[in-house]
């Protein structure tokens, strides 16, 4: 019997050569157990070397091999031939980000977002080691693990129309990461992610479209993270409206 | 250099999700519609008896109704839409688990129903 195949059809965009990008057609074998990036790495090894994407772990764990595959973000190490088959499939860089190369797209403004809303525990004063370890509950573990299961793939900012047309945009996993924070009993950082978080570029900007949470391979919901946030900055106006004096 | 892709003007119609999510925003047209209808009925009702009876009479014709048919429709899918998103909102932890979802919507519908039956009695028997 003669070998499955599958066609993909690939972006490519090689800024020395390319003025606008194109899609190139590829034939690969068709197996049950082959994901996007497997017949990506095949076509990397048999048939054309210098085809450009990010890939690392192959287990969506790091989060490098984001792409569109058939319009949808997806995680290339998660995405099953099968789901395509008879095909084909179109496999382009992630959207609303600019492209250096084929499928590789530049992470300067998410990696600037991501700094900005300083997603680490602050503490108004460090206490010595001496005194121990931050305990925390069970229950204040839950209020905010959904949200530290962010893997900074970026498939949110992809599937994110706010983002794609006002790039000023915060966006969703650097606001769900600022919750996550914002969210634990260890932290105290509240007011110096306020700047950020509560500003016009921020939670304030999301219409609630909410394919951010759709996407998300770890089901972190950004998009409920944003709207408790929006709670929070909200409250947040009372409070300085009625206590002007500080709330602090 | 980098190369940055349009975004096509009916980007919204790539997705099922981004339809829906565009419809529910024209949803909220016809909510300001009417009202614009509402606040042109209340100045009419500053006037004289005639004008404001003429009005109404107007009201009752075939276009007037659809359009309230329509913008009843509109605002109950906005409702709708809007209530069941409350527990995204609202997030109620009782230990470690979330309480369900129906315990945060649940009582919006129930304030909802409460206030439309509460808005009826008044004007049927007031």
């Amino acid at each position: 019997m003669a070998e499955r195949t599958i066609t993909l059809e690939v972006f490519r965009y090689r800024p020395d050569k390319d003025k606008e990008p194109t899609f190139q057609s590829f034939t690969v074998p068709f197996r049950e157990d082959w994901v996007v990036l497997d017949a990506l790495n095949y076509l990397k090894d048999q048939t054309d070397g210098s085809i450009s994407f990010r890939w690392s772990c192959r287990m969506g764990v790091c989060g490098s091999c984001g792409m569109m595959v058939n319009g949808t973000p997806r995680l290339s190490c998660a995405a099953f031939l099968r789901e395509y088959y008879p095909g084909p499939v179109r496999v382009e860089p992630l959207a609303n980000f600019p492209v250096e190369r084929d499928l590789i797209v530049n992470l300067d403004d998410f990696m600037k977002k991501l700094k900005a809303v300083k997603p680490w525990i602050i503490r108004k004063e460090e206490k010595p080691v001496s005194e121990g370890e931050y305990r925390q509950s069970p229950a204040e573990l839950a209020n905010f693990k959904q949200f530290s299961m962010c893997i900074n793939c970026m498939l949110c900012y992809a599937a994110c129309p706010v983002y794609g047309l006002q790039p000023d945009f915060v966006g969703p996993a650097a606001l769900a990461l600022a919750h996550r924070y914002n969210l634990d009993s260890r932290d105290e950082g509240q007011e110096l992610r306020k700047e950020v978080v509560f500003s016009h570029e921020s939670v304030w900007e999301c219409t609630f479209v909410g394919e951010c949470s759709v996407v998300c391979p770890k089901d972190v919901d950004p998009a409920g993270a944003i709207q408790q946030e929006k709670v929070a900055g909200a409250l947040d106006l009372v409070k300085s409206v009625l206590m002007p004096w500080g709330s602090r | 250099m980098s190369y940055r892709r349009p975004i096509a003007s009916n980007w919204w119609m790539a997705k099922t999700n981004y339809k829906l999510f565009m419809f529910r925003e024209l949803t909220a047209v016809f909510v300001w519609l009417y009202l614009i209808f509402y606040l042109c009925q209340l100045s009419q009702l500053g006037k004289d008896p005639g004008t404001y009876t003429t009005f109404l009479s107007h009201r009752a014709s075939f276009p007037w109704i659809l359009f309230h048919i329509v913008a009843l429709v509109a605002a109950i899918y906005h409702s709708v839409t809007w209530f069941n998103l409350t527990p995204k909102v609202i997030v109620v932890r009782q230990g470690e688990e979330k309480i369900p979802d129906g315990l945060i919507a649940g009582p919006h519908y129930a304030g909802w129903l409460g206030l439309s039956l509460a808005i009826i009695f008044i004007v049927l028997w007031s």
